[in-house]
């Protein structure tokens, strides 16, 4: 194969990994928004919380957009 | 079509130097960071110039930052992470104006560079890193050692956890990095929809209609997205730090 070609569909591949990540960060708000209509109350001093569990989960996603990057304009 | 990668190219305006083969250059990314720093310059002191006992729209404004970022820091770390306060606020004022400023059409987006976010990261995790053994000694590293492990699995615990706290700063810079590289380029390619549409003739510019409303939502979502992206940066930016000051879990 040619390798140009082969670079382009490793990193096509590497932007899979994406979607987990995808499902991870909706799997946090539908379980924030599920926790936070029941007892409203709570909720604000869970922002925080939030925006942090949605940051650790979306740095996965990260990663594999990482390696679609240096694979498309590093190796 | 515009090339949608145009907006990120960088170009010298003057220069200052070599070193070594190295060219030194006072470049448009270096203008709009001035133009950053000069913005929020301007509204702190003319916010805190009045002290007015009604605050007035600038001074509400830097009222309103203060406090923000104060409630954040005092939640996630307490009140002996607030000798840390000015540093934090200045990050969040410098990302969220620079993210701000870059939605502008026209305007270079300086948080849009992996080499301006990383050294950003770089200092929290060097200030993380240097201020926690300063302060905590070799319990430091309790750290890596989280409390209620059984021996057996700790070894493969304390090299997972080493790993992530090396892996912090390509996150933490990446996070923004390609949040704003992202967003800036779904922008342009349907701005860029528009004026190739409308190139069409009659039928066209009909048509252009979808991906204008579409870039203007796009726009006011970018403009949610350079505040999250501010915010998110700010607060990893407190949990790091409340690590070199508690490291035991």
């Amino acid at each position: 194969m040619d390798p140009i070609a082969a670079k382009y569909i490793g990193a096509g591949i590497a932007c899979l990994g994406m979607g987990g990540a995808g499902i991870g960060v909706g799997m946090i708000f539908s379980q924030f928004l599920n926790g936070a209509l029941r007892n409203p109350s709570a909720s604000q001093g869970q922002f925080a919380n939030l925006i942090f569990g949605f940051a650790v989960t979306e740095a996965l996603g990260i990663f594999s957009l990482l390696i679609a990057l240096l694979l498309l304009f590093a190796v | 079509m515009a090339d949608p990668i145009h907006q990120f190219e960088i170009q010298k305006i003057f220069s200052l130097g070599h070193i070594g083969n190295q060219e030194i250059a006072f470049t448009n990314s270096s203008a709009y960071m001035l133009g950053a720093v000069g913005i929020i310059g301007l509204l702190m002191i003319g916010g805190s110039a009045g002290k007015r006992l009604v605050p007035d729209r600038m001074q509400s404004v830097a009222e309103l930052s203060y406090e923000f970022v104060a409630n954040t820091m005092r939640s996630s770390i307490g009140e002996e992470g607030m000798k840390f306060f000015p540093f934090v606020f200045s990050l969040f004022m410098f990302v969220l104006t620079a993210n701000l400023i870059g939605i502008i059409p026209y305007t270079f987006t300086v948080t849009s560079h992996l080499i301006v976010t990383l050294a950003l990261a770089l200092m929290v995790f060097l200030t993380v890193l240097i201020y926690g053994i300063y302060k905590n000694g070799l319990g430091f590293f309790k750290l890596f050692v989280p409390h209620g492990i059984p021996i057996y699995i700790l070894p493969l615990i304390m090299v997972i956890e080493v790993i992530s706290f090396l892996s912090r700063p390509v996150s933490h810079s990446v996070r923004l990095f390609a949040n704003m590289l992202a967003g800036h380029i779904t922008l342009k390619v349907f701005a860029g929809f528009v004026t190739s549409l409308s190139a069409l003739g009659a039928l066209g510019i009909f048509g252009a209609v979808l991906p204008l409303a579409m870039t203007t939502a796009l726009t006011a979502l970018e403009l949610l997205v350079a505040f999250l992206q501010a915010y998110v940066f700010t607060i990893l930016t407190c949990i790091y730090l409340n690590d070199a000051l508690h490291p035991g879990h």
